[in-house]
């Protein structure tokens, strides 16, 4: 029993610690505990690998350990404590840049490390470094796009260059090539050079996909670090990292699947991106006129109903009516409404997001419905709320085969008695696609801020009595 | 431009076509509005009212004058010449069965829009006053029934006895009809409708009634409105009111044909088997009534007791709620004819609506207009259509391809370990049953979970950590400064990860 024998115990250990935590985390009444596995998964790896730095560093490598984990989890935690729920797809993000980041500098220390002689290189190892440095730095310039995009510090709108296929295809080629020569003669020149390609086609893949599929990239980002981190587990020797990578990546990709589903389309047809802009003008059918409601009509219609669905969208977390729409889930159901949320697959720009931002609200989780168990329920539906979403609702989906968005699984709120859409004017969602549910006879719209709209109602609502 | 709002000459009206509130939209489109002294008096609008709202109260022979006058009625022949020429009528004008009066209008050169020629269309559903008002008089229907029926509608057990409910016949499910359900099973009653049109069965069903449906194939109606039926529909029906009439204690028939005489349903041997207190409304009184014994504006006893109620000014019986809506439907045509807002009317005689209810323009008569599909007809179930194009586009693949994808994926995995080192082989193995675990474990996942799922993982993805960690004790500073920065970026993620999640997972109460 030594030194390392202890470390590996210690690092089995911390794989099943994760591989318990991410199962815990699969329902409400396990999830801290999840939660905690997690914690404790990592600080015994982490104590297992600080002893082993201990017993071989110099002391300025102890000294470089202490300093930047110190910062890291100062950082770390004062990012945590102050984002604000709405910025969640961002923050997420940016984390993801970070491991993308730490594994290309892990890839370029394995090149410094062979180039100097304090360990054996070959092709193997060649090979590792590439592909870890590949991975990573797609990782890295991919997220830093994406929390870009996603905190609209650059337009959402995804780039249209020409052939980004070609591009893409082009870039993964030139990777290859250049893995061959890198592995017969591992310089410095040849990993420059494929981490400058992998830092471009990482910008380019996701600079081309537009904001209503960030649910997707965050995800598919998600799995890109747990690969990241497997392939830093291939070139250290690692099995602790390479289970996390892969418990991480497959995490990742099945999110990312659920996602695509979702939208009824194939992973391929998200990455390739520019979904929105193909689609276009479906025609300029007239679908009649659309009805405005005001905030008054409304409280009114809800203290008349006898059940309600509140279906949010985007709009609710652009416009922070998070508060508002659970102040009005309290006051509907006190005064006897069955009030129940319904929440699309897509709904926001992350998996989950409308969840997160409910429970932010403190609205019980158990109201909140996924779009499978609540749609049966819809036609049954007093009155349904459309708040902040567009394509999720989109009868045209469900009705119309010429659709861009043909085949889409949606809430089928148009079932309902009665449907009031939230929306700030009459343009298109993010598809580009124009919704016949406006023009129905049952619904009608309330334009204005989501927020300001529902302070409105719950307002008029004090005014009603119960 | 100048709005008049006249008083209202036929006896017995009280309504009037513009309320303080629609004065108020109608000025901020632009307009300036001038109403007859003491036009709104019997809708309970004082004139003060309406000059608060903005409006100018002046003289019978101002409002008249002006570019544009509102009714609730259409002039007589000899009123016509009070309107100036150029002037525009907005009016009910019944413009198929008022051949002599569009004649009037047209060569005293003044323009008529009919608000009872407003297409049946969704777009035009705001300004069309036969709905609204209609709305209102099926209600008023079952207000008089009930003011005449010597009981409740309601069924009650009480300490002195059991009260059955009353039974109530509504004939015909248009929008008075719908009114009239709505306001009977709200009070109490069980109600039964008909209507030739099967598709209405649901809207009755959802105001509480019971649809009865005559068992006889007819074709759909096309432009909304009901169509004279066949033989055999009309022997069928006339059994079910035989029936019905036995039973029931209250009938309200609402059936209306457009340009025709209202059709008799109710014949005086119905309402002779009918119970004594039993009470009939005939809303189509007007039209010669759909109850044989109907008296036009009176009410009736028959021998038996039955008492049959022929009012034809249903609405103006609600004054205030009929005005007010009627002049909402005027204000909603104005939005339309006024897309600028600056009270300048401008005519689009290619929209299908304004060229519908614009009966006379220009001098000439413009009735009838060219017909307008509606889109309230049922269209032909597109829904069929979709799901067949989305299983071509969109074919899921073979078992046999999937079977090959799955061949394909484990015979490169096994030659890429087949001729790796032994030390690769074993990362795969590891690499490969993770993947599987991590499937599995996350396939479970509740949705609401998602985010905090993937803020966990990406905590735990930086175990890169641990990679960087061990490059410290490379003796090469190069190395020591890189390692130390990876230390630091995954130590934001761990850390941050961990807590956020911490603070997710916090916020997720149960109800």
């Amino acid at each position: 029993m030594d030194i390392f024998s202890i470390a590996g115990a210690a690092y089995l250990v911390a794989a099943l610690l994760f591989i318990l935590s991410l199962a815990g985390l699969s329902k409400h009444e396990t999830a801290s505990q999840g939660w905690l596995y997690g914690v404790a998964g990592m600080a015994l790896a982490l104590v297992a690998t600080v002893i082993q730095v201990a017993d071989a560093g110099t002391t300025t490598a102890v000294l470089v350990l202490v300093v930047a984990v110190a910062i890291g989890a100062v950082v770390g935690l004062w990012r945590a404590k102050v984002v604000e729920m709405t910025g969640m797809p961002e923050l997420i993000a940016l984390l993801h840049s970070f491991v993308g980041l730490a594994a290309v500098l892990i890839g370029w220390n394995g090149h410094l490390e062979a180039a100097a002689g304090h360990i054996h290189g070959g092709a193997i190892h060649s090979a590792e470094v590439f592909i870890g440095v590949f991975i990573g730095a797609v990782t890295f310039t991919g997220s830093i796009v994406a929390f870009l995009k996603l905190s609209a510090r650059i337009k959402s709108a995804p780039l249209m260059l020409p052939g980004k296929n070609l591009i893409n295809i082009g870039a993964l080629v030139v990777f290859a090539v250049l893995t061959v020569v890198y592995i017969i003669n591992p310089t410095l020149p040849l990993l420059i050079a494929v981490t400058v390609v992998a830092l471009a086609l990482g910008w380019h893949l996701v600079a081309s996909i537009g904001g209503g599929d960030m649910p997707v990239v965050v995800s598919m980002l998600n799995s890109y670090s747990g690969w990241a981190a497997a392939a830093s587990g291939f070139l250290l020797s690692n099995d602790l990292l390479i289970v996390t990578g892969a418990l991480v990546g497959s995490s990742g990709a099945y999110l990312s699947y659920i996602m695509c589903k979702a939208m009824n389309r194939s992973f391929i047809s998200v990455i390739a991106g520019g979904f929105g802009i193909e689609a276009g003008p479906s025609g300029d059918v007239d679908y009649g006129e659309h009805r405005e409601i005001n905030a008054e009509d409304t409280a009114e219609l809800l203290a008349g109903a006898s059940s309600v669905v509140i279906t949010p969208g985007y709009g609710m977390a652009v416009a922070q009516a998070q508060y508002p729409v659970a102040e009005l889930t309290r006051i509907l159901r006190d005064k006897g409404v069955d009030v129940r949320f319904g929440i699309h697959p897509v709904a926001g720009r992350l998996p989950g997001h409308m969840n997160v931002l409910l429970a932010e609200a403190k609205v019980p989780y158990d109201i909140v419905l996924e779009m499978d168990e609540i749609n049966d329920d819809l036609a049954e539906t007093d009155v349904v709320l459309v708040i902040g979403a567009n394509d999720t609702v989109n009868p045209a989906a469900a009705e119309d085969p010429g659709s861009p968005i043909a085949g889409m699984p949606v809430l089928r709120v148009w079932e309902a008695k009665n449907v009031v859409v939230f929306k700030r004017s009459m343009a298109a969602g993010y598809a580009g696609v124009q919704n016949p549910l406006f023009f129905r006879d049952n619904s009608q719209m309330l334009f204005g801020d989501a927020k300001a709209k529902v302070d409105e109602i719950v307002a008029a609502l004090a005014r009603v009595p119960a | 431009m100048l709005i008049g709002v006249t008083r209202e000459t036929k006896p017995g009206e009280t309504r009037v076509a513009a309320t303080p509130a629609t004065v108020k939209q109608l000025t901020g489109l632009g307009y300036d509005v001038v109403i007859e002294g003491g036009a709104g008096e019997a809708s309970s609008f004082t004139d003060e009212a309406y000059a608060e709202a903005g409006a100018r109260i002046g003289t019978a022979a101002e409002a008249w004058g002006a570019d544009l006058v509102f009714r609730v009625n259409a002039p007589s022949i000899g009123e016509v010449e009070l309107l100036k020429s150029g002037a525009t009528l907005v009016a009910p004008l019944a413009p198929a069965q008022s051949g002599e009066l569009l004649d009037a209008l047209a060569a005293r050169k003044v323009d008529a829009f009919a608000m009872d020629a407003v297409p049946r269309i969704s777009r035009a559903q705001s300004m069309d006053i036969l709905s609204s008002q209609a709305n209102i008089a099926g209600y008023r229907a079952v207000v008089e029934a009930a003011h005449h029926f010597g009981r409740f509608f309601t069924g009650q057990v009480t300490a002195a006895g059991k009260v059955p409910p009353a039974k109530v016949l509504v004939a015909g499910a248009g929008v008075a009809g719908l009114a009239a359900i709505g306001a009977a099973s709200s009070l109490g009653a069980i109600v039964r409708a008909t209507d030739p049109r099967p598709e209405v069965a649901d809207q009755v069903k959802s105001l509480g009634g019971e649809y009865l449906k005559v068992e006889v194939e007819v074709e759909k109606s096309t432009d909304g409105y009901a169509k004279a039926t066949s033989e055999a529909y009309d022997q069928r029906a006339a059994e079910i009111y035989s029936e019905q009439a036995q039973d029931v204690d209250i009938i309200v028939t609402t059936a209306l044909i457009p340009g025709r005489p209202a059709p008799k349903l109710i014949t005086a041997a119905d309402v002779a088997s009918m119970k004594p207190g039993s009470v009939i409304v005939d809303m189509a009184a007007a039209m010669g009534g759909n109850v044989e014994g109907t008296v036009k504006d009176e009410v009736v006893t028959t021998p038996n007791g039955v008492t049959i109620i022929g009012y034809t000014d249903l609405p103006a019986r609600l004054p205030a709620q009929s005005s007010q809506l009627y002049g909402t439907n005027l204000v909603n045509l104005m939005k339309l004819v006024t897309p600028e807002k600056d009270g300048v009317l401008a005519l689009d005689l290619e929209d299908q609506v304004q060229r519908g209810l614009t009966v006379v323009h220009d001098g000439g008569v413009l009735w009838p207009p060219p017909p307008v599909q509606v889109s309230a007809a049922p269209a032909a179930a597109p829904a069929e259509v979709s799901t067949g194009s989305t299983t071509e586009t969109k074919k899921p693949l073979s078992s046999g391809a999937k079977l090959a994808l799955v061949g394909t994926g484990a015979l490169a995995l096994f030659l890429l370990n087949a001729v790796a080192p032994a030390e690769i082989t074993r990362h795969f193995t590891v690499l490969t049953l993770s993947v599987v675990i991590g499937f599995y474990v996350i396939g479970h996942v509740h949705h609401a979970l998602h985010t905090p799922l993937m803020s966990v993982t990406n905590a735990i993805s930086g175990i890169v950590v641990v990679g960087a960690l061990l490059q410290l004790t490379v003796a090469d500073n190069v190395v020591l400064v890189l390692a130390g920065i990876a230390t630091l970026l995954a130590s934001i993620n761990i850390f941050g990860g961990f807590a956020v999640t911490r603070r997710m997972l916090s916020m997720f109460r149960k109800a």
